[in-house]
């Protein structure tokens, strides 16, 4: 092959190259695929009222989700996800419960959770520690703590702004909340950051290769420290929007939170291992966990079923993603 | 300054020094790893370092690029000293190495890997307030760049990991070739390599020299360093035994000095 050969070549893949290279093809055909099935056995599952259901269940892990898939793309692990973000409840809901501003009750919340981010990268990322010990501790750490700060028990927090991102806007006939456009705008500005700038190409590197990151100049340690702080802000957000969604701070809420964020991930095609996947995949990922939720009631069965399927797509979505790495 | 090294190889004073280590010294508690060597590196050649296990060639790489700080002993760039506190310093000034395991993101494309670190923005308002990169002037620049060097990838938008290892290597030369200002330094870059990507390597290896940057080869492969380097600097127990030429000595002579069965 001479160099004019590869001058003609083209610069960017084939499309058949991309939609294999792109993790989320594959989980886009399985939400199809479950759309479908779901629509052929019970017509209300398309309705549109259904849909927006189906969008309000997914809010809050959907939210959660994207400051998972940032510390899992770097190859970490985040554990501490809904304690965090039941902080950011427990916090704004006890600061307008004493007469506080709202709207600097829940400015503070979210401050506090990016704070609980950053806390959490500078064990990460300062002292060396792995992601997987550093962020149980911080989870068993909040847990305690916020159950002592709000005696054990949940309490109700009612007020217009916090419960705000509940409010309802209707689009064509969708109803949507603002707590779901919101979770939208973060997708695309974190969407953004990862794929059109150095930060997110950089995120990249660290995950797929910590080492040869580093011999190219990149400041490894201070880059991860951004992405704990980054998804420390967002479960901060998360917080607000679970406020809207149901207007109680619960200590003992979101147990499931850290399992199902990171669920959303791995069916979204990102890998474990780090440096592999998108935030569409998660976005993917979060709703066909919601679409399976809420299809499954739809067909009246038992809700541990539930459960049972998305444990089966994990362990397909890990495979898979095992697989490829194999090949290569 | 360069004018006592040029006054001891009268023989081709006409070429500029770039890179020198005077007398440098490195101990590790008693292991003494470097013992007092001495290194000249000339403008435009490709100069082969050679020596037996622990013969010290690492550490005298690692302390020219600043990945290792001499226990005494000077080191010179274009004649004045320099300090290099990590590979970082010496990569801003116009220094650039080829690691042996190839420091590469497997899972991003060839172009993203070419700039990995140096990445390129949009210009204008989307540059400097959305920071947005330039992935298609990078994919034109990483194109062109690979086509200057004759070496042939497939599509630059392949992921590093589908590449093969000679591919890769050549990635990781061009990039170097890309950035250097004043000489790539390359720590064995085809030990891994079959015998027809060695080849391709060391074709990218002349064609970097073409562009006037002084290369620092450190191979094993005793044929690889005949075929290609103006000339060898032979490391023996942490010094200098002696600096030959292809054509002054043979592969034999060479093995001889590296393992002290002749003095230099």
């Amino acid at each position: 092959m001479s160099t004019a050969t590869i001058a003609s070549q083209q610069d960017t893949p084939s499309l058949k190259a991309r939609l294999l290279g792109t993790p989320s093809v594959g989980p886009l055909l399985v939400l199809v695929a479950f759309c479908i099935i779901f629509a052929l056995t019970n017509p209300r599952f398309l309705a549109t009222q259904n849909i927006s259901i189906i969008l309000q269940q997914t809010v809050i892990i959907g939210t959660l989700a994207i400051g998972q898939t940032l510390v899992i793309l770097t190859a970490g692990i985040d554990l501490a996800v809904g304690a965090i973000c039941v902080l950011g409840t427990i916090v704004a809901g006890k600061l307008v419960n004493l007469g506080y501003d709202p709207v600097f009750s829940m400015g503070f919340a979210i401050l506090l959770c990016t704070g609980a981010g950053l806390a959490a990268g500078s064990l990460i990322a300062g002292l060396r520690l792995p992601p997987f010990i550093v962020t149980l501790g911080i989870l068993g750490i909040l847990t305690a703590a916020l159950r002592l700060i709000s005696e054990g028990g949940a309490f109700p927090v009612r007020d217009p702004f916090l419960a705000w991102t509940g409010n309802t806007m209707k689009v064509g006939g969708f109803v949507l909340t603002y707590g779901i456009l919101i979770m939208l705008a973060l997708y695309g500005f974190v969407w953004y950051l990862l794929n059109q700038t150095k930060w997110g190409r950089h995120v990249y590197a660290i995950g797929n290769n910590p080492e040869a990151a580093r011999l190219v100049g990149i400041p490894v340690r201070r880059h991860l420290l951004s992405v704990y702080l980054l998804a420390g802000f967002i479960y901060g957000i998360a917080a607000w929007l679970a406020l809207g969604r149901i207007p109680n701070a619960d200590p003992n809420a979101m147990q499931t939170a850290n399992l199902d964020s990171i669920t959303a991930v791995v069916i979204g095609g990102t890998s474990l291992f780090g440096g592999r996947g998108g935030l569409i995949g998660t976005l993917i990922g979060a709703l066909i966990v919601g679409v399976l939720r809420n299809g499954l009631t739809l067909a009246g069965i038992d809700p541990l079923w539930q459960d049972l399927v998305t444990g089966i797509l994990v362990i397909i979505a890990v495979a898979l993603d095992q697989m490829s790495r194999r090949r290569n | 300054m360069s004018a006592d090294s040029m006054t001891r190889d009268a023989t081709d004073a006409s070429s500029r020094v770039v890179l020198e280590a005077r007398n440098v010294v490195k101990t590790y508690g008693h292991v003494t790893a470097l013992d007092g060597v001495d290194f000249e590196l000339r403008a435009g050649e490709i100069l082969a370092v050679v020596g037996d296990n622990g013969a010290g060639k690492s550490t005298l790489i690692k302390a020219l690029t600043g990945a290792v700080h001499p226990t005494s002993g000077e080191i010179l760039l274009d004649g004045a000293p320099v300090h290099f506190k990590g590979p970082l310093d010496a990569r801003h000034a116009g220094i650039e190495t080829v690691y042996q395991d190839l420091a590469m993101a497997p899972a991003l494309d060839i172009a993203s890997n070419l700039f990995l670190g140096r990445e390129l923005r949009c210009e204008g308002v989307m540059g400097s307030v959305f920071r947005r990169l330039d992935k298609k002037r990078m994919r034109e620049e990483a194109r062109r760049a690979m086509s200057e060097l004759k070496f042939r990838l497939p599509s630059i938008g392949n992921a590093v990991e589908a590449l093969s290892g000679g591919q890769r290597q050549g990635v990781a030369v061009a990039r170097a070739a890309l950035f250097a200002r004043k000489l790539v330094i390359m720590d064995e870059p085809t030990a891994a390599l079959g015998v027809r990507e060695t080849g391709q390597v060391l074709e990218l290896i002349r064609s970097i020299r073409e562009r006037g940057l002084a290369v620092v080869l450190i191979s094993h492969n005793m044929p690889n360093v005949f075929e290609i380097a103006d000339r060898i600097h032979i490391m023996r127990l942490g010094r200098r035994a002696a600096v030959v030429t292809p054509q002054s000595h043979s592969m034999n002579d060479v093995v001889a000095i590296m393992t002290g069965a002749v003095a230099a």
